[in-house]
């Protein structure tokens, strides 16, 4: 992770100064301290809900012109809002929370900022320090539940800790391979008479990431690269930390290799450019899937071979050679063997592959990819992403997302949930620019959309943000909207509204024999309402809607639309995007049996992916099977 | 599977033991045996951890572990190139009769009777793992009536120490 990509705003912890006094000594609370690290180190953004054990804290916070907070609804709302701020500013999110429960509801936002390596501070505060231990009310050890899913975490006990701790935490979070920090205080020392001083001396001797690649290695590297007569640039979310997208795109023009970008690294290379193959993975692109099964050589870039990337991990890429370049030095080698290790941040990876690359070239060594470029050609002309309209006249929900990523102002964010209207919107917007596309990729968290637009929103007031959600994934975190609608976040959601938690019911069609065991969320035109039905319905999509979006979402104090007809889809997405003075939730009655194409089954090789459902592409290999 | 002895060096600080035995077993691998103790650095904990896994699964868990912020060092002590030692301490069942055979054996081992009763003695042994199994092997037949193990500790062969440069880390940063 580099400087530029978390944002040069904080100033990084010094090491000790050589003696020098430290700039700043003001005596204050430990609460105060607080928050004078907090504005020191450049965060100008806390989601979050006082509470008993972090009261102390909020009430200098109540005096702070440089800390904005924003008062949301649930507590996993403040985390998953710190979020998307970080993924959509590259600077450090933050959120804040009481003891016990409010610590343990950001459990899920930490966990899922974890997976997907998202620069987060969560500040919690703790019992009194001689209470710890003792399961004093809203008592919860937060350190030890949280171990697991955070890059690191802190107990402060001692009020003089807190400036050294707060720029730790920031540092930790930010640098590296990003990641969530934890820091719990307790009520005595946010209570306790302190000196804040300001930069603290850090102390982290065990924490020293790589950066700078070897040069071997790299290389290396470019040699397989102009000897390869299959490569393939598998570009994972680490570009998008590291800021690398302009070098990346240095290397694949250079190259001439084809790309394909991971649902975390959507927008690293623009989906528009001709040598982007698309997504890869369960749901990615028959051109990507294939080509990395087909490919002698995988150059894999801040990327790490999840289960979701290559199916059956032992059938994955059976031809390839592997580069594998990223900043964590346990992904290398962890899922699949590579034959050049990289270790370092992806953007001096990429910068010296292209001054490696261009050695190669000069000295004649320029690899050719145009028999490579026929069958991926070939490929991706035949098995585009596609659906098919539905024949009731109703909307299709990629058509949907589709008008809504074509009519969006240019440099529009989306944040997406969980499930089927996730997959469609990684297929049907283009994502030209880094850091348009946020989703919860590797937790894979419902009721991400609508906290996290709203925490992008905060961080970037003239962009328009657009939610795309689910009915079930809005249903857990819709609440956030009147956080929106008081705070002056005017995020617009688009709830993809089928009845049903749609990619459970997907599974059920194909594994299931359509027995839909609770996974109807709307109540059945029999007045059936328990959850469950089976085979398809008579009437798709009928019977009343329980809740109704609409009047929620005005509850919340938004604008709402409802859009159930095709020829009235691009008038609503049009009139939603008018609207910039408050939330707007669109609610599109889509049909519910829509399906996400192309598909690898769970546990099958990625050779088995399925352009469209019974369709297996035809890659001429047929007499081999 | 074969052994592999890590010889783990972390800051001395409230709960790091805790990150690493959480990270073993989060990550599926089982510990064998496990030590921990203050270094000749009073900052610095020195975890010697014993596990039974393939090298491929080893790179990956000491790769995780030098993830943690408190972990300074990783040092895998091959057995050629170290020196392994347990302790044990052994009640063994000892009368009048057998106890002048159990104090034999003890000899023989150059372990230590280091408490006597009508019924029994405390034996305690140091040695490599292999050595003190076949000396409790030989106390069997008399009769265990408790044994408590430490886990195995070990240290590099020759003059080298892998402490120095760790001190020197954490002297930058301080």
């Amino acid at each position: 992770m580099t400087e530029q990509a978390t944002g040069a705003h904080h100033p990084q912890p010094r090491a000790r100064n050589g003696g020098q006094p430290p700039a700043i000594t003001e005596h204050v609370t430990g609460a105060q301290s607080l928050i004078r690290s907090l504005e020191e180190v450049g965060a100008d953004t806390v989601f979050g809900i006082p509470g008993g054990a972090i009261l102390p804290a909020y009430d200098p916070l109540m005096d702070s012109s440089k800390v904005r907070h924003v008062l949301v609804r649930h507590e996993q709302g403040a985390g998953h809002a710190a979020t998307g701020y970080a993924q959509a500013t590259g600077k450090v999110g933050v959120c804040m929370a009481t003891s016990g429960p409010g610590a343990t509801n950001l459990v899920t936002p930490i966990a899922d900022a974890h997976m997907d390596s998202v620069p987060v501070v969560a500040i919690t505060g703790q019992v009194a320090s001689k209470a710890i231990g003792t399961d004093a009310f809203q008592e919860a050890d937060i350190c030890g539940i949280t171990m697991p899913i955070t890059k690191h975490n802190f107990l402060v006990t001692d009020p003089a800790e807190i400036p050294k701790t707060i720029a730790e935490a920031f540092h930790i979070a930010s640098s590296g391979r990003p990641g969530p920090v934890l820091v719990d205080i307790a009520k005595d020392a946010l209570q306790a008479q302190t000196t804040f001083v300001w930069p603290p001396q850090t102390d982290l001797p065990g924490y020293r990431p790589v950066t700078k690649p070897h040069a071997k290695q790299i290389r290396e590297a470019a040699r397989l690269m102009a000897e390869a007569k299959r490569p393939v640039l598998y570009v994972g979310g680490g570009v998008l930390k590291a800021g690398a997208t302009g070098e990346l795109r240095v290397l694949a023009e250079q190259t001439g290799a084809p790309v394909t970008t991971t649902l975390m690294a959507l927008g690293a290379f623009p989906d528009s450019h001709p040598q982007h193959l698309g997504m890869p993975g369960m749901h990615g692109s028959v051109a990507a899937v294939t080509a990395l099964q087909k490919a002698d050589l995988i150059v894999a870039l801040g990327a790490r071979f999840d289960d979701r990337v290559t199916g059956k991990l032992d059938s994955f890429a059976p031809f390839a050679k592997i580069v594998h370049a990223d900043i964590d030095p346990a992904e290398i080698g962890k899922n699949r063997a590579a034959d050049v290790p990289i270790v370092g941040d992806a953007r001096e990876v990429i910068a010296d592959l292209v001054v490696a690359v261009q050695a190669e070239q000069g000295e004649g060594r320029t690899g050719d990819y145009t028999e490579w470029w026929e069958s991926l050609n070939r490929w991706r002309d035949t098995y585009p992403l596609g659906y098919d309209q539905p024949e009731d006249g109703s909307l299709s929900p990629q058509q949907v997302i589709q008008r809504i990523g074509r009519l969006a102002p240019e440099g529009t964010i989306y944040a997406a949930g969980v499930g089927q209207h996730q997959m469609w919107a990684a297929h049907f917007i283009d994502y030209e620019q880094p850091a348009t596309w946020l989703n919860s990729g590797g937790a894979g968290t419902m009721g991400y959309a609508v906290p996290a637009a709203m925490g992008a929103k905060a961080g970037q007031p003239d962009r328009t943000v657009w939610a795309i959600d689910g009915d079930g994934c809005f249903q857990m975190t819709n609440q956030e909207l009147v956080t929106c609608a008081l705070n002056n976040i005017p995020i617009k959601v688009a709830i993809i509204n089928n009845g049903a938690l749609g990619m459970v019911r997907q599974w059920q069609t194909l594994f299931y024999n359509q027995r839909y065991s609770n996974t109807v969320l709307r109540s059945g035109p029999d007045g059936q309402g328990i959850g469950s039905a089976e085979g398809q319905a008579k009437e798709p999509g009928a019977g009343t809607r329980v809740p109704d979006f609409v009047k929620l979402s005005e509850a919340m104090g938004c604008v709402a639309l409802r859009c159930e007809d095709p020829a009235e889809l691009d008038k609503v997405i049009a009139e939603a995007n008018a609207i910039n003075d408050r939330p707007v939730v669109v609610d599109f009655i889509v049909h519910e049996d829509a399906m996400v194409w192309p598909m690898v089954a769970a546990g099958t090789s990625n050779d088995e992916v399925m352009a469209a459902r019974g369709v297996r592409p035809d890659f001429g290999d047929t007499e081999e099977d | 599977m074969s052994k592999h002895t890590l010889s783990v060096l972390v800051e001395n600080k409230p709960g790091v033991l805790a990150r690493i035995t959480a990270l073993f077993s989060r990550r599926g691998f089982n510990i064998d045996s496990l030590a921990v103790g203050t270094t000749e650095h009073p900052d610095i904990s020195r975890i010697t951890i014993v596990v039974n896994v393939e090298s491929l699964p080893l790179e990956q868990v000491t790769k995780q572990l030098n993830k943690l912020v408190n972990v300074l060092k990783i040092v895998e002590l091959e057995p050629g190139a170290a020196i392994h030692r347990e302790l044990v301490l052994v009640k063994v069942r000892a009368d009048n009769e057998t106890r002048s055979q159990v104090v034999e054996i003890v000899q023989l081992f150059r372990a230590k009777t280091v408490d006597v009763s009508p019924e029994a003695v405390t034996i305690e042994a140091t040695g490599s793992n292999g050595k003190l199994e076949a000396m409790l092997k030989m106390l069997e037949p008399y009769g265990i009536k408790e044994l408590v193990q430490s886990g195995t500790i070990a240290i590099g062969r020759g003059a080298r120490s892998i402490t120095d440069r760790s001190l020197r880390a954490l002297d930058r940063s301080a």
